[in-house]
């Protein structure tokens, strides 16, 4: 139905081609979290791979920063609406974090763990072949504390709340577990080209 | 109740718009009866859909100002945004008997029940008060006995949306505290002046230590409010946030 007296702005023909459904572009960078920002101790920080309970491997923040970064580039996109054209991230592709553990992918799913108690599964296929990092420079510089750092997962091709901030571990798991935002409605995969925000989208 | 309060998809609908109220200079508030409604927690949003006549479309998400009550409407209080998109047409066009779409209700974690107990601290800056107004309209319709503190941060006062309602509900409630500061311009009597600090979260938690906190507004305010509440020695698993994100409204 069009709605009486809506014409709205629309993005330019090279935007509208990068903006998936419902989308509109921010040229700033939101913060959207369910809590406070949390301060993590870089004395403390680690990143730790596990098999269901099984912790495989473990890296120090010194340990991690000697890992190979690589840059990426991509579009964002937030389930809140918001799109952000290529932000600039550098980090240590999931590829790359698994070859240095030795393991193969032990399962088809994966979920993301957080400092602050918060949680989010990807499938491990939308992880690994070269399509998501732990990242921990945005734009050249250390991730800020509100936008996940020391450490956020990258996942650019789903909803944005998939790439957890304040990442400390993947862990490999049996079944596809719902992380926080999937027991609360939303989607258990989030493919903005797909629209799919919400249980059931 | 966390996690409950999805149905299991959520499918656009519309709405008709029943009143529309001017509600501060920047700021009106629409009451909207959806075709099909069974009701939302206090604290959840919907998502808004405009559609252009050749078919372009617009989304955005509004948080629920009204109480869940079984009258089947909800009220949208919305800020209109000078480079917006949605938020013009809701001021400048939207009036009594037009028809929009939206579906909902959705969120499951910014949202307050009985249940989920007290007492209750909640902080607003400025249109961040919408999804927090519902919990404290509810919590009076249902469970007045809860302790709950209500701190506001509005520019004038002028800029306070519902005001007369939230100083009426603070000067007659006893279980409810309402600290209003204003940030661009002096305090009036019973006011405070200036942006959120210690001293004010000091007065917010003077009762007690709250069970759950909730804080809505713009990413820097709701940043700064929960580094006060923190500070203050609240656990950080008892704070919840919602921060206002994109400027295209």
């Amino acid at each position: 139905m069009a709605t009486r007296g809506f014409f709205g702005k629309r993005p330019s023909e090279g935007e509208s081609d990068r903006l998936p459904p419902g989308q509109y572009l921010t040229e700033d960078f939101p913060v959207l979290s369910a809590g406070p920002t949390p301060r993590v101790d870089m004395e403390k920080w680690s990143f730790t791979l596990k098999d269901g309970v099984r912790p495989v491997a473990r890296w120090s923040w010194d340990e991690f920063t000697k890992l190979p970064h690589v840059k990426l580039t991509r579009d964002i996109h937030c389930v809140t609406k918001w799109s952000k054209f290529n932000t600039a991230w550098s980090g240590v592709m999931i590829d790359d974090i698994l070859a240095e553990a030795g393991i193969a992918p032990p399962t088809a799913f994966t979920l993301a763990h957080s400092f602050d108690g918060y949680t989010t599964n990807v499938p491990t296929a939308d992880l690994v072949d070269g399509k998501a990092m732990i990242a921990t420079a945005y734009e050249g510089k250390p991730i800020t504390p509100d936008h996940g750092g020391p450490a956020r997962l990258l996942v650019p091709h789903l909803y944005f709340w998939k790439s957890a901030k304040w990442v400390n571990g993947l862990q490999f798991t049996k079944r596809d577990e719902g992380g926080f935002w999937e027991l609360r409605g939303y989607n258990m995969y989030g493919d903005p080209w797909r629209e799919q925000r919400f249980t059931g989208d | 109740m966390d996690g409950s309060a999805q149905p299991k998809r959520l499918l656009w609908q519309e709405a008709v718009i029943e009143a529309v109220h001017v509600e501060t200079p920047t700021v009106k508030s629409f009451r909207l009866r959806p075709d099909i409604w069974t009701g939302f927690t206090a604290g959840q949003h919907v998502d808004i859909r405009l559609t252009a006549p050749d078919g372009y479309q617009a989304q955005r998400s509004y948080s629920i100002g009204s109480a869940p009550n079984t009258s089947g409407t909800i009220e949208l209080a919305i800020e209109a945004l000078p480079d917006g998109e949605v938020s013009p047409f809701f001021h400048d066009v939207a009036d009594v008997g037009d028809r929009i779409e939206l579906r909902g209700p959705i969120g499951g974690h910014f949202i307050w029940d009985q249940p989920l107990g007290g007492p209750i601290l909640l902080v607003a800056g400025g249109s961040g008060l919408v999804p927090l107004m519902s919990i404290l309209r509810h919590r009076a319709a249902v469970a007045p006995d809860i302790p709950a503190v209500l701190v506001v941060s509005a520019r004038r006062y002028d800029d306070l949306i519902w005001r007369e309602e939230l100083l009426r509900r603070a000067d007659e409630d006893a279980n409810l505290k309402v600290i209003v500061t204003l940030t661009r311009e002096q305090a009036r009597p019973g006011l405070r002046f200036g942006r959120i600090d210690m001293k004010l979260m000091d007065d917010a938690l003077a009762g007690g230590r709250p069970a759950l906190t909730y804080i809505c507004g713009s990413t820097p305010f709701v940043e700064a409010a929960a580094d006060l509440v923190l500070a203050a020695g609240v656990p950080f698993e008892t704070v919840r946030t919602e921060r206002y994100g994109g400027a295209k409204g």
